[in-house]
Order: structure tokens, then sequence, then C-alpha cells
């Protein structure tokens, strides 16, 4: 079969909704464009563990400890679901994690802001969750089949994060002045950053349109934006407190909420690895990888020395079951 | 040393098509792929959950139960190396079911039976 005739196979499956399966024809710039993306995803969960992990020590109580230690693991099972889907497309986990240490592999921008106060893990739970999980509803329909299985999973698990990081803040929002002015202060240092996580405007991003085509993409950022804009800015009511933006304004003629310009130069900056925590996040990645080289080599060399050695097994699955 | 090499995982495409990615690889302790499998209760098959890296068995069995049943989703697992694993190929998926495509009386509703036989 020539490729125009593989092409046209695979994009009628797409448009027929059925999904792709790693075995299945695809075309090199759908494999690579999946391989970027879930891989970027995956990076993403894993290096979002580091702002949260600062204030694990440190939580108020036994409870938000144990609360923010279950969410972190969450997010290292979210890595782990989605570089088993990228492995899939025929990347190796080393590799994927190579381009993460080199700086080829990007991962959200969101987690090269700090986090300065306890009121900062609440809002990433409300904000910075909300936005991904906007953008992860929409991605368990995507068109590569192990890519929307681990959305589906990653979703049942976000929704506990949202809620965790909403109701942490509501406690704040009823707290004393100090804890109030807590709250209000790391909305509004999180508030832009959040919007920037759709990524560019539909009319400069470079990878939305193909994206959709291939149903990689089922909503172009503007509109996840837009969504995520008419979420918060009514839950932001419930916490009592308000949204940075002077040009916020529910518009009744597009039955949506008008908000103020992103500083769209502060987002390429950040994107280019001059954020407050570029640095130090990729630094943290590289030093966990480094020091635990020993440990994966010792991991490998006691199963190779219990596979040599003459160990009776225990029986098959059947027996095991 | 570094030895180029073509990879394919349970789930990738055959060579004669393009795409399968020439990778350089280092060989010194690279953890084997595993499958996943979870029975979600008693009494229920298992099922496909996903897959990990481990360096044995066990390990793998320890890192499924941390990855996929943090919330009480399983009580038994599985786990088989991907490699050991043969899979059909999507290419012949029209010779390989088409047996049954014609044969429609093995289902229930190629039968008209009086309306009187109720609950057949």
């Amino acid at each position: 079969m020539s490729v125009q005739e593989l092409e046209k196979i695979f994009q009628d499956k797409i448009d027929k909704e059925v999904k792709l399966e790693p075995k299945d024809w695809m075309p090199d710039a759908y494999r690579k464009t999946n391989i970027r993306q879930i891989s970027q995803h995956a990076h993403s969960e894993i290096v979002g563990m580091l702002p949260e992990g600062n204030w694990i020590s440190r939580a108020p109580s036994l409870k938000r400890k144990a609360i923010l230690l279950a969410k972190v693991q969450d997010e290292a099972g979210h890595g782990l679901y989605l570089y088993s889907a990228c492995e899939t497309l025929g990347i190796t986990r080393e590799e994927t994690i190579n381009d993460l240490h080199s700086g080829k592999a990007k991962y959200s921008s969101i987690f090269n802001y700090p986090t300065i106060t306890w009121a900062d893990i609440g809002a990433i739970g409300w904000l910075v969750d909300g936005a991904a999980i906007l953008n992860q509803v929409m991605l368990t329909r995507t068109s590569y089949g192990p890519y929307a299985r681990a959305m589906v999973r990653i979703c049942k698990e976000e929704s506990f994060h949202q809620r965790q990081g909403f109701e942490s803040l509501l406690v704040l929002s009823r707290g004393t002045k100090e804890q109030k002015e807590m709250c209000q202060d790391a909305i509004n240092r999180w508030w832009w950053p959040s919007l920037m996580m759709f990524g560019p405007k539909d009319s400069e991003s470079t990878n939305s349109d193909q994206s959709m085509k291939w149903k990689i993409k089922r909503k172009t950022n503007d509109e996840l934006r837009q969504n995520f804009v008419d979420m918060i800015a009514e839950q932001v009511k419930i916490l009592g407190m308000t949204l940075p933006d002077d040009k916020l304004k529910w518009n009744e003629e597009r039955r949506h909420y008008d908000f103020g310009e992103i500083n769209w130069e502060e987002f390429w900056s950040v994107v280019k690895g001059n954020g407050p925590c570029n640095k130090q996040r990729l630094e943290a990645r590289k030093k966990a990888w480094e020091e635990g080289e020993w440990v994966r080599e010792a991991a490998a060399a006691f199963a190779k020395k219990r596979k040599t050695s003459p160990n009776p097994s225990k029986g098959g699955a059947l027996a095991a079951a | 040393m570094n030895i180029l090499l073509r990879k394919f995982y349970y789930g990738d495409i055959p060579e004669d098509k393009t795409g399968g990615n020439i990778v350089s690889k280092d060989t010194k302790s690279d953890w084997p792929l595993w499958e996943v499998f979870i029975r979600s209760k008693q009494g229920l098959d298992h099922k496909h959950a996903g897959s990990l890296h481990a360096a044995d068995a066990q390990m793998a069995i320890e890192n499924a139960r941390d990855v996929y049943t943090r919330r009480m989703e399983g009580v038994s697992i599985w786990v088989v190396e991907s490699k050991d694993i043969t899979a059909s190929n999507p290419e012949e998926a029209g010779e390989l079911y088409e047996p049954a495509v014609d044969k429609v009386y093995r289902h229930p509703t190629f039968y008209d039976l009086p309306d009187e036989v109720k609950h057949m």
C-alpha cells in the first residue's frame, strides 16, 4: 500500500472517531506530535511535584500534610501513566527523560513560579489543577487510544486535587485578617500564570490546527481559556475574593466573561527558560535522577542475580490468582 | 557502549512501515517494561490497567500497587513482561475475524418466534 493510501485510511479512522492504537499505521508527524505532547504532559506532572513538595514538611496540620502527600503521590502516578502512553509510540523512557534534562522537552511553565506561602498550595489546587482539568477532560476524547485511557484515569483522580485546593482557600478566606490577605495574595499571583497555561492565542499557536484535524486536541486554546475564566469568575465569589483583572466583566451578549490581555512577553520569557524557578526545577530533577542512579543499577543487578540463581518458580499467573 | 537499534515495544508498528524510532540506547541498567492487569473485585476478570518499568516481577507488583491501586481499585494484580506478549496484527484483522462475519445465525435475534413464546 502506498503512503497516500495509508494516510487516507488513517484520516478516515480519525474522522469516524475510531481510536488509533499503537500497532496501527500512523503518519510520522502524528507520532511525533503525540510524543511531544504526551511527554510534555508527563514532565509537567513530575516537575509539578516540586513546588508542592516544598510545603509537605511545613503544612499547617497533620490533615493538610496527609492530603498534600496524597496529592503529590498522585502527580507521580499521573506522570507514570503518561510516560507509559508515550513509550507505546516507540520512544524509550530514558530518552524522554534525557530530553527533559537537556532542556529540549518543555513542561508546563506554571511550575516555574515559586510557592511562597501556604495559600499557594490551595491556589495551585484550585487554579492550576482547575485549568489542567479542562484540558484533560478534553483529552479523554483524544484520538490516540493510550493517551485517552491515561487521561480517563487521571481525570478520575484530579477532581480531588481541585476540591482540596478550593476547600483549603475557603478555610483561609474565613480566617483571620492575615489569612484572608494571604489567600488574596496567592490568587493575585497565580491567576495570570494559570491563564497562560492554555498556551498562545489561537491566532498565534503553531500546534493547534493540525492537532484539531487529527483530533489530538478538540478545543482550541482560546475556547478552553474562556471556559476556565467563566468557571473561576463565579467560584471566586464564594471565596469572597477577587481576581486581579479590572477588565473582568460579564458580557451578556457573548454569554461569557470578558477579560484583560495576558502578558505574552512574560509567557514567552518563562517558556524560554527565564522564569523565576526554571533553573532550580531542572536542577532538582537532574539531581534526583543522578542520585538515584545507584539504586536503579543495584535493583537491576539484584534482579539479574536472582534470575540466574536456581530459585524454584512460584507457579504461573493462574496459580498466583 | 552505545549501540543503535530499532526498538519495538508491544505497541509499535511493523518495521517496513515508517515511524519506528531509531534510538541510541545505553544498555547498562534499563529496567524491563511490564504490563499490569488488575482484578478490581473478587469474582471479576483481571483487566489491563497499564504498564510500568521494574527490575523484577516482585518490584513490578509493588510498583503496580502504588501506581494503580491507590484508591482501592484492586484486590489482585498480575504482571507480565511486555516482551512476552504476542499481539495480533491490526493489518490482518480482516482475514482474522472474517469467519465470524457471515454467521448471523449465531445470534439469538436471528430466530423469529411467535409472541406467545415469552422469555426465550
